[in-house]
């Protein structure tokens, strides 16, 4: 896999991280190795308690990894102080699974999308010009500016919330988007037209995309690469089509037999 | 053609605001479960479906309200009566409902037991701990559920354990419909297959007589329930057997809808996801007219004047849109190509 010419963006070696100590000791993330490379969509898939919102936080650099180290862009990842955490944030962002507890209650949506055009050093542009920016990402979204100025994150659905998230994104313009199960709380038809924006947001800003999934179809759908993750482990990874069509490990042919499907028979009789 | 269980008659349930504005979240639906029979009922967020699932209970709490309309269970015709009855003799004797989180119903202070006696009790205060026990025994081990859970508090349970316990304490008195909101998206897929497997069992052995199953993820629809039944804006747009519903639907909006499937299977990468464009329409003012036309593709300029009366086209099937069938699949034959 690594002949690949293409840039790689962010990996992690051996990473591991371990909750607790004595009794309470829980390997959340054991010995995982990743690269991600520019332009790229990977899945990660696993259940509940996998370990992989786990990896996703290591990657954001919202927690620590215990052993293991992260690259980027070549060199080993500092984000010790605050500055360097602020700098690493500007090219890593994230998308949540909860859009009713991703903004702040406090502040307006227009001050949320205003702090997004701050942080990207457009701190001194001339006040047309911020809402110029601002239009452009609510349309990238389907959203209209004018209606959404002077309310609060609350008074959206969590469709129109999450898309508001997308919007974030799309003013930061990071390098890289963590996307944790950004359509399990929207309904089937909502998640279709997240998932074209993301796809949109890769295609076009050339967005490199991790995707944290339960649902398998779904990381089938969206990505390049997958990887399956059971109790903290990579159990299977590579392309899309392989890992999904042609799955090897029991574990990755155990869920893919417990997911409802239409054109083939769901076997009901494994439980 | 085998008996009705349940059987709805242009029911209509609003929601009054605190501004007394009516918002009527279910508008004339009409439906019948026939014995051994499941209903499945998908649509967006917001559609109506829950709202339609507390209403066929009958029993209404505020802000949702009772409009007009006629609910039959197994010949008995339950509205209009008084709250109290609804509650005592109904709901859980005739009815079941299972909510989306129904885990969390279990009290995490008791043991299962003691809230199957709360539940029973509720019923019968008369009985004895000794034929409780017996009695939610032998239903646990029915619906193939250790007995051992019976002792265990909530805590010591997986959350599909928990989901299920619920499941089968809501059964407990042998309800004649079963209505589940969502029973599974809570879980991951293994749980999933396990209520899944549960629900289906217990149709097949008759202990449920009829089941109405709510969700929006419509693969899980086609492999539990005999018909689909799609609705939008509070009104039922489309009512088919699961198969047709899935592979060959009518209504512009249900066809919407089962563009968004995905399913991992060979092929899905080819074809491209059809989001709907636009969002729902506001309920306090839903559009005259068809209520999708805003966001229909084959809009045509009477849509939004005329009111669409559903249609009904072979037996079992009926779809609510002004365009005739034969058009439709013929726009839909040349949209293909």
């Amino acid at each position: 896999m690594n002949n690949n010419k293409q840039e790689i963006y962010l990996s992690a070696r051996n990473v591991t991280k371990i909750f607790g100590m004595g009794n309470t000791r829980t390997v959340a993330v054991d010995d995982v190795n990743l690269n991600l490379r520019k332009g790229e969509v990977i899945s990660i898939v696993g259940e509940s308690g996998s370990g992989k919102t786990t990896l996703a936080k290591i990657l954001l650099g919202l927690i620590n990894e215990t052993e293991g180290e992260i690259y980027f862009q070549g060199e080993k990842r500092k984000i010790r102080t605050q500055g360097q955490k602020r700098e690493y944030w500007r090219n890593i962002q994230a998308i949540f699974q909860d859009p009713f507890s991703s903004f702040n209650i406090f502040n307006k949506i227009d001050s949320v999308l205003l702090d997004c055009i701050n942080m990207r050093g457009g701190r001194r542009l001339p006040k047309a010009e911020k809402v110029a920016m601002m239009t452009e990402a609510c349309s990238f979204v389907n959203l209209k500016f004018e209606e959404l100025t002077n309310k609060y994150p609350f008074e959206l659905s969590g469709g129109q919330q999450q898309r508001l998230m997308i919007a974030r994104v799309f003013l930061l313009k990071p390098k890289i988007l963590v996307a944790d199960e950004p359509t399990s709380m929207i309904d089937a038809c909502s998640r279709a037209t997240i998932l074209d924006m993301l796809m949109q947001l890769r295609d076009e800003e050339g967005m490199t995309v991790i995707f944290i999934t339960h649902d398998i179809g779904l990381a089938y759908y969206v990505s390049d690469n997958v990887y399956i993750m059971e109790h903290g482990r990579f159990v299977e990874g590579g392309p899309a089509e392989d890992v999904i069509i042609h799955p090897q490990h029991d574990y990755t042919k155990r869920l893919l037999n417990d997911v409802p499907k239409i054109y083939e028979e769901w076997d009901l009789s494994t439980v | 053609m085998s008996r009705p269980i349940l059987e709805v008659r242009e029911l209509t349930t609003k929601y009054i605001t605190r501004f007394q504005e009516d918002i009527y979240a279910v508008d004339h639906v009409s439906l019948t479960v026939e014995e051994g029979k499941s209903l499945g009922i998908a649509g967006e967020s917001g559609c109506g479906k829950s709202t339609l699932a507390l209403s066929l209970m009958g029993y209404y709490f505020p802000p949702l309200h009772y409009s007009s309309g006629e609910i039959i269970i197994d010949g008995r015709n339950i509205t209009g009566m008084d709250p109290d009855d609804v509650r005592r003799s109904i709901l859980g004797k005739e009815v079941a409902y299972i909510p989306q989180a129904a885990m969390n119903a279990l009290n995490p202070t008791q043991k299962v037991i003691s809230f199957i006696e709360d539940v029973v009790r509720a019923h019968n205060p008369k009985a004895s701990k000794q034929e409780i026990y017996e009695l939610a025994r032998d239903r646990f081990e029915m619906l193939g559920l250790p007995a051992e859970v019976l002792q265990k508090h909530p805590v010591e349970l997986s959350g599909g354990m928990k989901q299920r316990t619920v499941i089968a304490v809501s059964v407990i008195l042998g309800p004649k419909v079963l209505i589940a909101d969502e029973p599974s998206s809570a879980l991951d897929v293994t749980s999933q297959k396990m209520v899944i497997k549960m629900l289906r069992d217990m149709m097949e052995s008759g202990f449920i007589k009829a089941m109405l199953f709510i969700t929006h993820e419509l693969p899980l629809l086609y492999n539990v329930t005999d018909d689909i039944m799609v609705m939008y804006a509070g009104q039922l747009v489309e009512r088919a057997p699961a198969e047709k519903a899935v592979f060959d639907p009518l209504h512009p909006y249900s066809k919407g809808l089962m563009g968004s499937i995905i399913v991992p299977e060979e092929g899905l990468r080819e074809h491209k996801l059809a989001a709907i464009p636009g969002t729902p329409p506001n309920l306090k003012n839903p559009p005259k007219g068809c209520r999708f036309a805003p966001r229909c593709r084959y809009v045509r300029p009477e849509c939004t004047t005329l009111s669409v009366p559903l249609r009904r086209v072979e037996d079992e099937r009926t779809y609510r849109c002004i365009i005739p069938e034969a058009e439709l699949r013929e726009i839909y034959a040349h949209e293909q190509q």
